[in-house]
């Protein structure tokens, strides 16, 4: 080869190779553009639902003098429990928002002017009374649960500078509600309704007790069934089970079960346990066996994981001293592989806890207010409630959804920890 | 007897049974030279006498909950006048519904026929007779297994063995149960949609090019008149998973890539469990933020643009989907591409390649079908997925392949025609059973072939 040559290769291979790295630097940037989509996604979602969510968990009240004569009310003044129960308590808190706004007259007028407060704010009264019947005969002032609405002006969410229709709160309203504020008459305090009530029409009212009670509910049910099975057939599949096609078919069947879509085992629940064993709908009973035939597969692959990883001088250690292999399993490779088969136990519940699709299914989508008792009463989950207020088109219920996907994930977040926590200790040892 | 009493009662008989078998064990030897002379330890002569009365007796209880109310129904329904028996199926069953309440208290009598209140008297007595014998039998089954199991106790039963063998049978039983759930599900969908097939041709299903079951409903209407055509559903879904794959693709490869070959270990272990956690989030969430946040964005941005988008558009469900399944595309991409050997990874450097043309011409040609598997696994995903089109897409089956259009999936279908109110004997209701044994059907087909591509790629190195 010639110098010149040589020469001429190298200059062609040295422009080549500027376009090579720049096409090298180019991918990489690809890749780092990938992992920040991704990023952003994320944040985007998070940001999205805590900016949305957060107002939720304040609720505004407003200062009204109630008049709690026994006239108004409509009881004698030595009136039983039943009466004071039964009492006028509407007109009495309508009595007193007129006496507080006197120029209102119009009949369209007054009912505005009644939407200020919560369909709710009566039985509060009620409930007041009742715990303190000394207010019979005496005016009070008394915190009383402002309407969807108007909490929402008063946090700002709406605001006076849209045009009337395009907004629930009204002109009139506003300038109550303004002249409320500047009298001192309202009040924003942390949302406990939110955390005590059922389901409601009205977003004020709403809250996700029976919601929480449900998936609870639901969630024992799944880990009571799911977890002594899951780790039995783990158990089995890794100590026990023979090499033969009986065994193969089962391994096979656990592996597709993985990947069958969450709404099938809805299918099967709504065909085997509902219509063929009669038990009831929208209970956790049910629910709960649904989840735990859609979480065993990730119980059972992650404790044979866990069961594998033990070492095998533990199990011939204790075979050597003369245990039979049920006692070597009880006694040394169970207790070993206890912390990883607890951690994919927690992540099976998180995945069941966040589920949905099935328990649609099986009625778990209906409107209860009252908590459940046991398990088979009827009941909803987190997740059907965040989906069946989602529905709503009312700004206070987007709110309550976020709020309530916020506790979700806090749920989720820590039983993620606690499986991260475990596995770091595990790992440890 | 309330079953939960029965249950209860059997349990302490349990605990008597072990502490009786531990007694019995020591009783047993002692002219023998005490516990030495046993063969096992005192505690299985235990555990087997609880065993035995334990598990026959809750066998029984098992069985006669599930069979209880069918028997009663039919020794009822043979006592009623003629007439009744010949009514249709879903009638005879609101007749007996109604003296099944009678019977519990839940409405009154102004309601009910004269045959349905001695009905409804002679079900109460039944009942109740129904649960003494349960309980008189649980209850029986258990002393009686207890005491055999007692007899049997000589210092040289090998209680051990025996309680193990029963142990390794219920682990056997747990196991099985994965068997016994796919069976399930195939049966239950598979006997609800052949139904189905009755009155829907099998034909006009899968090539039917219209779907609108609502029809069907109305009372002047044979059912067969409803059009069930499956075609714009599947089009449907396959548009929405379309989209999604589109996103997540690209973007789960290459943070795969980026993450496996480029980032450094630091970078790695930040980014992978950050991004891990769209996996952990409710689909129920994303539908919800599909729903009200990105749907109306792109609609608003097409409308700035000058295009229509439905409100309620595949590209907004298909765009959220695909955020979903990014951290499923990449931790399968990931597992692959680290399965390649560093033997080529190295020599392709060694050649002077530089690290994208190893990647683009070594990496990604030899983990091609195993990519290729972990797709479809994403794609069966994409395709059974259900809350996020439940909120997000369509109600109307619209053939279309325009994404900024509103379509409609399986899943929604199986879920609107599910909720609410459900007749049994109604197309309509079936349908979604017919839909369920094809969704079933095609993601078992999909993971069958990923998990056979994968496992053949896995085994090229192993």
């Amino acid at each position: 080869m010639s110098k010149q040559s040589s020469s001429r290769a190298s200059a062609a291979i040295r422009a080549s190779l500027k376009k090579r790295y720049a096409r090298e630097r180019r991918f990489q940037w690809y890749g780092r553009l990938a992992v920040l989509i991704g990023f952003v996604f994320l944040f985007i979602l998070l940001a999205d639902i805590v900016s949305k969510g957060t107002p939720a968990f304040t609720q505004h009240y407003i200062r009204v003098s109630v008049e709690l004569e026994p006239d108004v009310l409509g009881i004698e003044r030595d009136a039983t429990r039943d009466q004071i129960f039964n009492a006028n308590y509407l007109g009495a808190i309508r009595a007193s928002l007129r006496a507080m706004f006197p120029d209102v007259t119009g009949r369209k007028e007054k009912q505005q002017l009644y939407r200020l407060l919560s369909i709710g704010a009566e039985y509060n009264l009620r409930d007041m009374v009742l715990k303190n019947p000394g207010l019979i005969g005496h005016t009070s002032e008394i915190w009383l649960r402002a309407h969807a609405e108007a909490g929402s002006y008063l946090k700002g969410q709406v605001t006076a500078d849209l045009p009337e229709s395009d907004r629930k709160v009204k002109d009139m309203q506003v300038a109550w509600l303004d002249q409320l504020r500047a009298q001192g008459r309202t009040e924003s305090r942390f949302n406990t309704t939110f955390f005590t009530q059922g389901d409601s029409r009205e977003p004020e009212m709403a809250g996700i007790r029976v919601a929480l009670y449900g998936s609870f509910f639901t969630l024992l049910v799944t880990f009571a069934i799911a977890f002594p099975i899951g780790v039995s057939a783990a158990v089995y599949l890794e100590e026990f089970a023979p090499r033969n096609r009986l065994t193969d078919l089962i391994e096979i069947n656990i592996n597709n079960l993985a990947a069958v879509p969450s709404i099938v085992f809805g299918l099967l629940g709504l065909a085997v346990f509902i219509n063929f064993f009669e038990l009831p709908r929208s209970a956790p009973l049910v629910g709960g066996i649904v989840l735990s035939l859609m979480t065993l597969p990730t119980i059972i692959i992650t404790s044979r994981a866990a069961i594998q990883a033990v070492s095998p001088s533990i199990r011939q250690a204790a075979l050597g001293v003369g245990a039979s292999r049920l006692q070597t399993v009880t006694h040394h490779v169970l207790p070993v592989a206890m912390p990883g088969i607890l951690t994919g136990s927690i992540i099976g519940m998180a995945q069941a806890l966040g589920e949905s699709a099935p328990l649609l299914m099986i009625g778990m989508v209906a409107f209860i207010m009252d908590a459940p008792a046991g398990v088979t009463d009827p009941s909803t989950v987190l997740p059907v409630q965040i989906f069946l207020w989602a529905d709503s088109p009312e700004r206070g219920f987007t709110e309550k959804t976020s709020a309530a996907i916020m506790v979700l994930m806090g749920f989720l977040i820590l039983m993620n920890g606690l499986a991260v926590y475990l596995r770091r200790h595990f790992e440890k040892k | 007897m309330e079953t939960t009493t029965v249950f209860l009662v059997l349990v302490l008989l349990t605990f008597i049974s072990f502490f009786a078998g531990r007694k019995r064990s020591h009783a047993v030897t002692s002219g023998l030279g005490g516990v030495r002379s046993l063969h096992s330890l005192p505690k299985h002569y235990g555990y087997m006498a609880a065993l035995w009365a334990l598990l026959p007796a809750l066998l029984i209880l098992v069985l006669w909950l599930v069979l209880e109310n069918s028997i009663l129904a039919r020794i009822v329904m043979n006592e009623l006048p003629g007439g009744v028996r010949e009514l249709p199926v879903n009638e005879q069953g609101l007749y007996f519904n109604q003296i099944v309440s009678y019977a519990r208290g839940a409405i009154d009598a102004a309601q009910l026929d004269a045959a349905q209140i001695a009905a409804a008297d002679h079900y109460r007595d039944l009942s109740s007779s129904s649960r003494t014998i349960k309980a008189l039998l649980v209850f029986l089954v258990a002393i009686l297994g207890a005491a055999l199991a007692l007899r049997r106790i000589r210092p040289a039963l090998r209680a051990r063995n025996h309680v193990e063998g029963i142990f390794k049978w219920i682990l056997f039983a747990c196991s099985f149960l994965a068997v016994l759930t796919t069976l399930g599900i195939v049966l239950s969908v598979l006997f609800e949609a052949i139904r189905f097939f009755h009155a829907i041709p099998l034909m006009d299903f899968l090539f039917g090019l219209e779907w609108s079951p609502q029809m069907a409903i109305r009372a002047d209407q044979v059912a067969a008149s409803g059009s069930f055509g499956f075609v714009p559903l599947l089009v449907g879904t396959l548009l929405i998973s379309t989209v999604a794959m589109v996103i997540a693709v690209p973007v789960g490869l290459m943070s795969a890539i980026y993450l496996s070959e480029y980032a450094t270990r630091r970078f790695r272990a930040i980014t992978k469990p950050v991004l891990e956690i769209l996996a952990g989030v409710p689909t129920v969430v994303y539908g919800f933020f599909a729903a009200l946040t990105v749907a109306p964005f792109i609609r608003d941005l097409g409308a700035t643009l000058g295009l229509h988008v439905a409100s309620e558009s595949a590209l907004a469900a298909g765009l959220v989907m695909g955020i979903m399944i990014i951290p499923f595309v990449m931790s399968l991409s990931d597992d692959i591409i680290n399965a390649v050997p560093d033997t080529l990874r190295e020599a392709s450097l060694g050649m002077g390649a530089t690290m994208n043309e190893t990647i683009r011409k070594v990496l990604l040609p030899a983990a091609l079908p195993g990519i290729v598997g972990g797709i479809l696994l994403a794609v069966s995903r994409a395709i059974g997925e259900t809350m996020i089109v439940v909120m997000a897409a369509g109600l109307s089956a619209r053939l279309t392949i325009n994404p900024l259009e509103a379509v409609t999936t399986i899943t929604v279908q199986i879920v609107t025609l599910l909720v609410g109110d459900q007749e049994f004997d109604n197309p309509k209701t079936l349908a979604a059973f017919a839909l369920g044994l094809v969704l079933f059907f095609v993601t078992l087909l999909l993971n069958v072939i990923a998990l056979y591509v994968v496992r053949k790629y896995r085994e090229q190195y192993e």
